[in-house]
């Protein structure tokens, strides 16, 4: 019939659309055909074509194998002979694609030395390329000469070829291409553009550890001009790393360069316009008046017709939300017209950037326009908006029914595993936060789990429905939701579910009855886990507990927190050999194995992250432990309540490096200097630190033990030991000398002089504050140890904390001053946080446990105040807390 | 941010996502399955955006892309979170120019497939190891088309389409210059 016309046509149609030179390309019958290469008459264009199909099946993802390879490299090699020249690049591909073995490279190393030195600069400046990807380093020792050449060489593109590869061999041959700086500085200076970036960045990487160099090389060019675009940007990064360098030097004053990297916020190429303005964006303690001029920049971008400009202008501007919301707000109408921008990316980060300056009054007009754009974003976005609409509505608890309203829409909207947690957690959070939110929040998240396809999620859920469903005003209208999860769920859901039912029970006395019975009912289900625990909580809850246990202690039992930590419960659990003696809990050890670790952090850091380096710290206090109780002189000090972290009393790079470690016992102090001494031409004697105390009342020296002899780069300590009274955290500043007899070594003998001359060195002074006296001790629930701990034994004052620097600024402080363990990561405040609270956790010297609740609040002139609530086994020692924060 | 702007790929893929030529300059792919479902990814990402008329930008899995389409070929170059978003475009740009001129304007798969090799050598002109080598596209193709007056061997050696083609040839190439 009529068929074959049009499957004709069809086939031509399909024929010109994938229509491509390397159809039906094989491996096998390329190799095959690779052996044009040895013909003793080149075909130039035969192997133009076969090579450029080697490099298409290597490109496509092809391997070849050893054999082929070798093949392909030895064939390859033949083709130096040919003259063309697009033929010749070609090779000079497929040798860098074949990445040679070392005996391999020595057959092409003289025809690549040849074009070196050739007359076409093309052939010159690939060459070079392609000798330095593959050479080693005794070839590169002989070829140095021609690379510095080449590296000043008149021709730019021979030039940025030497230069370039300098920048890959540094990683490999650092020491060879050092000695190049004279060139490279030389090539700095270049007219052409790309040469001077590529000398520029090489430069840099050669001197990246010499402070005074780039300095010194920063302040020479940003007085000049740089030709290229891409140079200027190199500049201003290294611009901003000398101000970081040199912020840390320079306390006051102005800040170094920042007229250069304003200037450049001129220049005429948008690259290093954004550059600069990214520059003054990351400074450390930035201005509003510093931003103003990158902002006003940054707000000409939004309304480019490039989306990449309007997208760089809007991630930068976003970053500066964060910090200074304030300064951002002048953009908000820029940033609104962007919402409908055809590309996602700038819309959503538009919206998140609207969120953090918007102010309460245009919360609802924003939540309008966001719900149009939610439906056409992808889910990795939609989560980015979430966060942002919880710290929004954090900001403003006043808006919370419209946000909430938000969530829960979204809440009930398509959407993969990670975005309805993101969701979820938002609600859990605002209804931790903002009271008035509870029953509507959790009334939303009932709605979500009656239709929620992520166990997961189910379970979170029930399981914080639990905590707080009995504390609300109706809890029984909740009930109805559990149960259905126990009709229609899977077995881990329904688990979740009986655990939550029982609480209601437990809680609530009038519900209990009812409860019973649907509990009841699960002592049927088709799974053991759900029947154990339906079984658990009637018995327990039931009537006929046994006597003599109160609802308090039966609380206690089956909802309370596991307060040993789970490693230290297994341990136990696999030495435990039955027999008649039950498992007793109570011997299980409560310590945290890495308390140690969290004692020796720094203070300030988050507790996460332990890794390699907290191994060592651990074995420094057995350590510790061990060398004082080998000295008879601090034998009787008893035990050693805590070792600070070495405190250094010299600067880095001076003679003698001393830091000093202070040892804390009930009744004395010991300090124990490390002493380094860094000449090989002295040997010193008779060290000792002498210890003025004057400004420390309360301690008296009791016992010194100097260093005998102190050799060159072998570290050695000395000690001094101070009574105190018995108990007491007394404070008090010590200021330092260093005393010893200095000998002459003589290098070459290593042997000393016999005479020796008196000297002696001054250190830092050294303090001993009531941090000292306390051990950084986390609890695994603050609200249970802080319930236990009692009303009774606490003690509340409210402190005025003056102007600081930020939120986040005076919590780290307090905490410093305390010395205590921040709990449940309520150290990190989060950004544009109004108020914060802290929960701290210790031990006092003494053996005391201490808790610490902080209420923290900043007002806009950035007065900081915090209500400061303590608990502890010793009401005195609450109230000394309160004294430490009141001097400190 | 790093101290030296660097680019982690370059890609030359067709509307369907399949590679016309590309070239990795780190480690963040080790594998060739990790690299083609890279390009899967970038590829469906973008596919619904209008990236004609101006070079558009994209950023996941921390990383930023910026691309351009045109006819068949999709070009895209990809860096670090941190980078200069107007570096990564001046690349792009150069890239994508550098092709146009090579190709004479006919800027589709089939032209770019045909002449691959031009299109690889224009790749190598680019960057180098991550580093920016050149980014103005005329002197990209000009590196590229260069011709130096040694040819391939005398004529008499040739057989007469071969002379045909090599003529062809020139003259394209010398249009170039």
């Amino acid at each position: 019939m009529a068929m074959a016309e049009p499957l004709v046509k069809k086939d031509d149609d399909r024929d010109y659309e994938d229509y491509s030179p390397f159809l039906g390309v094989e491996k096998g019958a390329v190799l095959q055909e690779a052996r044009v290469f040895n013909d003793p008459q080149l075909d130039g264009r035969r192997c133009l074509q076969v090579i450029t199909k080697l490099l298409y099946l290597l490109n496509q993802g092809e391997t070849f194998t050893k054999v082929e390879a070798t093949e392909v490299f030895f064939a390859v090699t033949k083709l130096f002979q040919s003259k063309d020249t697009v033929l010749r690049r070609m090779v000079y591909l497929m040798i860098k694609e074949l990445s040679p073995s070392s005996d391999e490279v020595i057959m092409v190393t003289s025809s690549l030395m040849k074009d070196m030195n050739s007359k076409n600069d093309m052939y010159r400046a690939n060459a070079i390329r392609v000798l330095c990807r593959i050479i080693d380093d005794t070839l590169l020792a002989q070829m140095e000469r021609y690379l510095t050449q080449a590296i000043v060489d008149k021709n730019p593109v021979v030039a940025s070829a030497a230069l370039v590869s300098g920048i890959h061999l540094l990683q490999t041959n650092p020491g060879i291409v050092k000695r190049w700086t004279k060139e490279v500085q030389e090539a700095v200076q270049s007219r052409a553009a790309l040469v001077q970036f590529h000398a520029l960045a090489l430069n840099h990487q050669i001197q990246q550890n010499d402070r005074l160099a780039v300095n010194k090389l920063v302040t020479s060019l940003t007085k000049g001009s740089l030709r290229s675009p891409l140079a200027q940007c190199l500049l201003i990064r290294y611009t901003s790393q000398v101000i970081r360098e040199s912020s840390m030097h320079m306390q006051t004053g102005e800040r170094p360069f920042f007229d250069f990297l304003e200037a450049c916020l001129r220049h005429k190429a948008e690259m290093v316009i954004l550059e600069a303005a990214r520059a003054i964006i990351e400074l450390s303690g930035v201005t509003s008046r510093e931003l103003t001029p990158a902002v006003t920049v940054l707000q000409l971008f939004l309304s480019s017709s490039k989306p990449v400009l309007r997208f760089a202008a809007v991630r930068t501007l976003n970053k500066v939300a964060m910090t200074h919301p304030l300064v951002v707000t002048n953009c908000n109408i820029d940033m609104e017209s962007l919402i409908s921008d055809q590309n996602r990316s700038i819309a959503t980060l538009a919206i998140t950037t609207l969120l953090k300056t918007g102010n309460e009054s245009s919360v609802d007009r924003l939540m309008k326009q966001i719900t149009n754009f939610m439906s056409d974003i992808a889910d990795e976005f939609k989560i980015v908006v979430v966060e942002a609409i919880r710290s929004l509505c954090l900001k403003f608890p006043l808006k919370y029914r419209s946000l909430m309203n938000f969530l829960s829409n979204i809440l009930r909207e398509e959407g993969g595993f990670e975005y309805k947690k993101a969701i979820v957690d938002s609600i859990v959070i605002l209804i931790r936060d903002i009271p008035e939110a509870k029953e509507n929040g959790l009334f939303h998240l009932c709605e979500f789990i009656e239709d929620c396809e992520f166990t997961y999620l189910s379970t979170q859920i029930l399981h914080f429905l639990g905590n707080e469903g009995p504390k609300t005003s109706d809890p029984s209208k909740y009930i109805r939701c559990i149960y259905n999860r126990l009709i229609l769920e899977n077995a881990t859901v329904r688990a979740s579910a009986v655990s939550t039912l029982a609480k209601f029970g437990a809680w609530i006395d009038s519900l209990k009855p009812r409860i019973f019975v649907l509990l009841r009912r699960c002592l049927y289900d088709s799974d053991d886990e759900v029947r154990d625990r339906a079984t658990l909580y009637l018995n327990m809850l039931g009537g006929d507990a046994l006597a003599g246990e109160n609802d308090q202690d039966v609380r206690e039992f089956l909802f309370g927190s596991l307060d040993v930590p789970l490693v230290n419960l297994e341990t136990s659990l696999q030495n435990y050999e039955a027999s008649e003696e039950p498992f007793d809990i109570s011997t299980v050890p409560k310590e945290v194995k890495s308390q140690p670790h969290a004692e020796k952090k720094a203070p300030g850091k988050k507790p996460t992250g332990l890794g390699a380096p907290a191994t060592s710290p651990t074995t420094a206090v057995d350590v510790y432990e061990k060398l004082l109780l080998s000295i008879p002189e601090f034998a009787g000090f008893g035990k050693l309540f805590k070792s600070s972290a070495p405190v250094e009393l010299t600067e880095s790079e001076t003679e003698y490096a001393v830091n000093v470690v202070k040892h804390i016992y009930d009744g004395h102090v010991v300090f124990q200097y490390n002493c380094t001494n860094t000449i090989p031409e002295q040997l010193l004697e008779s060290v000792t630190v002498f210890v003025d105390a004057s400004e420390a009342e309360e301690f008296s020296e009791v016992a010194s033990k100097p260093l005998r002899t102190l050799h060159y780069d072998s570290p050695g300590q000395s000690f001094v030991a101070f009574e105190k009274p018995e108990g007491v955290p007394a404070v008090g500043k010590f200021s330092n000398l260093l005393k010893f007899i200095v000998k002459e070594v003589d290098p070459a003998t290593g042997e000393a002089d016999e005479e020796g001359v008196e000297d002696e060195y001054q250190l830092e002074d050294l303090e001993v504050v009531a941090a000292d006296y306390m051990l950084k001790v986390g609890v695994s629930n603050f609200k249970n140890a802080w319930d236990n701990m009692g009303v009774d034994r606490e003690r509340v004052d409210e402190y005025g904390l003056g102007v600081r620097e930020s939120l986040a600024e005076a919590v780290s402080a307090v905490i410093n001053i305390l010395g205590m363990q921040a709990c449940e990561g309520t150290d990190v405040v989060p950004s544009n946080a109004r108020s914060h609270t802290c929960l701290l956790s210790g031990v006092f010297i003494g053996d005391v446990k201490v808790l610490a609740r902080i209420s923290f609040g900043i007002d806009g002139p950035k007065q900081v105040a915090m209500k400061l609530a303590v608990r502890s086994e010793d009401q005195s020692i609450s109230d000394t807390i309160h004294e430490i924060v009141a001097n400190g | 941010m790093e101290a030296c702007p660097s680019i982690k790929n370059i890609l030359l893929l067709d509307s369907d996502g399949k590679r016309v030529a590309v070239k990795y300059y780190t480690d963040d792919w080790p594998t060739l399955a990790a690299k083609l479902a890279y390009e899967k990814s970038v590829s469906t990402k973008t596919l619904k955006t209008n990236a004609r008329s101006e070079a558009e930008i994209t950023m996941f899995d921390s990383y930023i892309v910026v691309y351009k389409f045109v006819q068949d070929l999709h070009f895209f170059v990809t860096a670090g979170v941190d980078e200069n978003e107007l570096i990564i475009a001046t690349v792009l740009q150069g890239f994508v120019d550098a092709v146009e001129l090579l190709l004479r304007n006919e800027v589709d798969k089939r032209t770019a497939l045909e002449n691959l090799d031009l299109i690889l050598l224009c790749l190598d002109e680019i960057v180098d190891g991550g580093i920016i080598l050149e980014t103005d596209a005329s002197v990209i193709a000009g590196k590229v088309a260069t011709h130096s007056l040694e040819g391939v061997g005398s004529l008499s050696e040739q057989t007469i389409s071969q002379a045909l083609a090599t003529a062809r040839e020139h003259l394209a190439r010398s249009l170039l210059r």
